[in-house]
């Protein structure tokens, strides 16, 4: 496993986000580098977008640190931070899972919306804007040579004055990159940018992060399932299950790291455990948390990688979706049986590498 | 973008409608009516020798019946003549929905100016009819306090997405600050002489007492969402006329502020005193004056407001205002400060309110905590919600229906000579204006004005279809 960048942008350190009793991350550390693409992957469930939402301060962490240094030497605590302070003073700007366009404005209005707080300064707080200050009237102009600029690397100039809820799919996911873009920021959360997209579009995604990383120079924080994507322009990976760090390293360290291979897809075909072994450890799966349940140890203490067997974790993965913390035995054996072989393995990896490099 | 291709597809069906399905139409149309107007029209309880007494009156019933199937049977014709021309014409796309806003605002480009010559040359088309000149001025008065009025709120509800129900609170902040500074403190501060000026000096303050009670509600509130918000702010509007109605030593109580100033023109009053207006100017004095006076006093108020509020869209907070409607997640995630922003479109609308309020103390000459109740609230937030949420010329247009239909219909003594005994069109006027809205909210469920000019463009201005612009959730 690769270590971790020297000089980094944006540090985590030791961050838990816990909902009632659901712990979404758990004690999660990683940095990003400058000027690097880091790609967060990790299963459905796993905790990427939470991740995202108390970097750019939408939740607030229950434990902590995410520090934020500038190269200028501004360092930024981001998790005191409110979310449009770190998008205003610490520079990072965000995208959405789902898409978030202003649809009833055209295209060119949502890159000025994104310039609102350089031009709310040169406006004068609006004062000078009514009198048509000429300070703001240069500042005005700067911007639209701006979004015109954003607007041509993306392609879409020929779009500029259409409403940005007509434009199709994959041009709405490039317009909200540069809309992010046009807020000046210093790193790039990209939440799942490829979604949707068809090879071709994946493909001009691809070029335009990689210009972004080197032609403006910003660090890229990136959550993606698309592989080609992922592997294709990332400089390091690091891999989330059930909110904790299984991986981390370069994409080729990442690719061939067992621990990763069994969290997407189970187990391998030559160390295939027997049936009867698989069900011995679906058995202590089932029966130890409903011991611990009565032994009243909390959700979310210190040993929370042997407490989270393979099928009470589902159950969390359930209870993430429907945002209760759900923990009927009922629950629990209405797991599909495909799961079953896979998920045991996972959890050993997971408390393998829990053991090994999950804490630092 | 299903919408359009499933409307040709109904469109292609009912173009296929047989006389059999439109005979079924119309006798289901007939049976309906006959069991709502029947019981309804048909039968009818009079009080004859101490009890009731039930009168048939099968020809009423059976002519109203009629008239809803005629209707019905020519609403069917219509439509399919209408539908068989759309059928014919190419499927209907998003584009061509932007396309067809488009030319509504070239349509619109005429209209402003029409109307606002219209609006100037008002009150000397009023001198046309001497006998009716002092009611139609006094009626376009009435109809621009709506009009600035809806400006206000437009940008509350219009351009931020916030739903006020309590906007005449602010309403009366300003008709308070100037009555009670024009009766009360004035006269003790600077002596008499300042009654002239009293309107001119108070319009700012009451304008800026309106905007920081804008900003005192809007500090606790503008967390709330939505629903939440709406109630809250209703509840402040009814907050604003309770108080004004207990606070006796202060505000007079219901009895009011009676005796307030009435407007001078620029120092010189409308009276028939040598120093007058009508004396000045070689006039004979006449009480039109004043009132024509306080026509273009509006009407300068009104178009203040509709200047400042089109700048305003147009520059950094407008659009952050637009674009907090849209999304407010995305705003705050682009470092927008959401609740400033919140606070400033609260704080502007609110100082329109003031103003306009202010005006409203020195027309009446009286004001009261009655003048201030929710209906009024209600029907500026109608005019809005009808004229088109952020469309300036909707307002207008919304203005006009609502407020000239309601006062219209006081007038329509002829009606009297059509309608059979004992029907009053007086009492029929909330019945017009409650229909008005039926229909349009039938036809124009987005309002009359139902595209939005974008404020900044490359090339070419499209309007955007107001199917794609967001209402706002709080």
């Amino acid at each position: 496993m690769s270590t971790f960048p020297l000089n980094p942008l944006l540090r985590v350190e030791h961050l838990t986000m816990r909902f009632g009793g659901l712990v979404a991350i758990n004690d999660l550390s990683f940095q990003a580098g400058r000027n690097d693409i880091t790609a967060l992957i990790g299963p459905n469930g796993a905790g990427k977008t939470t991740v995202f939402n108390c970097i750019t301060g939408f939740y607030k962490p229950t434990e902590g640190m995410i520090t934020l240094s500038h190269d200028d030497g501004g360092d930024f605590m981001l998790e005191r931070m409110d979310d449009f302070r770190i998008a205003r003073t610490a520079k990072v700007a965000r995208t959405f899972q789902n898409i978030r366009l202003f649809s009833g404005m055209t295209v060119l209005e949502n890159l000025m919306v994104a310039q609102h707080n350089t031009l709310m300064k040169a406006s004068g707080f609006t004062l000078g804007g009514i009198f048509n200050a000429p300070g703001y009237k240069a500042a005005h102009r700067d911007a639209v040579d701006k979004a015109r600029h954003w607007l041509e690397t993306i392609s879409l100039i020929d779009r500029a004055d259409d409403p940005a809820g007509e434009l199709p799919y994959g041009d709405q996911r490039r317009l909200e990159i540069a809309r992010a873009m046009c807020t000046n920021p210093r790193l790039l959360c990209l939440d799942e940018p490829a979604a949707g997209l068809n090879p071709r579009e994946s493909d001009l995604l691809n070029r335009l992060l990689l210009s972004i990383k080197n032609d403006h120079k910003i660090a890229i924080l990136l959550i993606e399932h698309d592989m080609s994507v992922v592997m294709g322009i990332s400089d390091h990976i690091v891999v989330l299950d059930y909110g904790q760090k299984i991986a981390q390293g370069t994409p080729d360290e990442v690719r061939n790291n067992h621990a990763v291979i069994r969290a997407y897809l189970g187990v391998e075909e030559s160390e295939e455990d027997t049936v009867a072994e698989v069900e011995a450890i679906v058995e202590e799966a089932v029966h130890q948390p409903i011991e611990r349940e009565q032994g009243a140890a909390p959700l979310g203490n210190e040993d929370l990688p042997v407490m989270t067997t393979g099928a009470v974790r589902s159950t969390a993965r359930t209870a993430a979706k429907t945002a209760t913390p759900a923990r009927k035995p009922a629950a629990r054996k209405t797991k599909p049986v495909a799961k079953k072989s896979a998920r045991p393995v996972a959890r050993k990896a997971a408390r393998k590498t829990a053991k090994k490099g999950g804490r630092t | 973008m299903a919408g359009p291709a499933k409307d040709t597809k109904i469109t292609q069906e009912q173009v296929a409608l047989t006389p059999a399905e439109m005979a079924k139409d119309l006798l289901v149309t007939f049976l309906l009516a006959l069991a709502i107007l029947g019981p309804l029209v048909g039968l009818r309880t009079t009080s004859g020798s101490g009890t009731l007494i039930l009168e048939y009156r099968p020809l009423w019933a059976f002519g109203m019946v009629a008239a809803v199937v005629a209707v019905r049977l020519l609403s069917l014709l219509y439509g399919m003549g209408k539908m068989a021309a759309q059928g014919r014409a190419a499927p209907q796309t998003a584009a061509l929905a932007t396309a067809k806003a488009k030319t509504a605002i070239d349509w619109g480009k005429f209209l402003a100016p029409t109307l606002l010559v219209l609006a100037v040359a008002l009150p000397f088309i009023a001198m046309l009819f001497p006998q009716m000149e002092r009611r139609i001025v006094d009626l376009g008065i009435l109809v621009l306090t709506y009009v600035m009025l809806g400006w206000g709120l437009n940008v509350v509800v219009g351009l931020a997405g916030l739903l006020d129900l309590g906007y005449v609170a602010f309403y009366a902040v300003g008709a308070y600050s100037y009555g009670l500074l024009a009766t009360r403190y004035f006269p003790a501060w600077f002596g008499e002489g300042i009654l002239p000026w009293a309107f001119f000096v108070t319009l700012p303050i009451a304008g800026i007492l309106a905007a920081l009670w804008g900003m005192i509600l809007g500090f606790p509130v503008l967390r709330l969402r939505g629903d939440y918000l709406a109630i809250v702010t209703l509840a402040f509007g009814e907050i604003i006329r309770i108080v004004l109605i207990n606070w006796m030593d202060f505000t007079g109580g219901p009895n009011g502020v009676s005796g307030i100033p009435r407007p001078s023109f620029f120092g010189l009053p409308f009276d028939d005193s040598p120093g007058g207006f009508a004396a000045t100017f070689g006039l004979s004095p006449k009480p039109i004056q004043r009132i024509v006076f306080l026509y273009y006093v509006i009407l300068v108020l009104a178009l203040i407001t509709n200047y400042v509020t089109m700048k305003l869209r147009k520059l950094p907070i407008g659009r952050a205002w637009e674009a907090l409607r849209e999304d407010e997640i995305a705003c705050r995630s682009l470092g927008i400060n959401t609740t400033n922003t919140k606070l400033t479109a609260f704080a502007i609308g609110a100082m329109f309110a003031g103003f306009a309020g202010s005006f409203f103390a020195t027309r009446q000459g009286f004001i009261s905590p009655e003048s201030f109740n929710f209906l009024e609230s209600a029907t500026i937030l109608a005019i809005v919600v009808l004229g088109g949420l952020g469309s300036q010329i909707g307002v207008v247009a919304a203005a006009v229906v609502i407020v000239g239909f309601f006062e219209v219909f006081r007038e329509m003594n002829f009606l009297k000579a059509i309608l059979p005994e004992g029907f009053d069109p007086v009492q029929l006027r909330m019945l017009a204006v409650g229909l008005a809205m039926v229909l349009i909210m039938r036809w124009k469920p987005r309002g009359l004005v139902t595209s939005r000019d974008p404020t900044v463009y490359l090339k070419e201005k499209k309007a955007v279809s107001a199917d794609l612009v967001g209402e706002g959730h709080g």
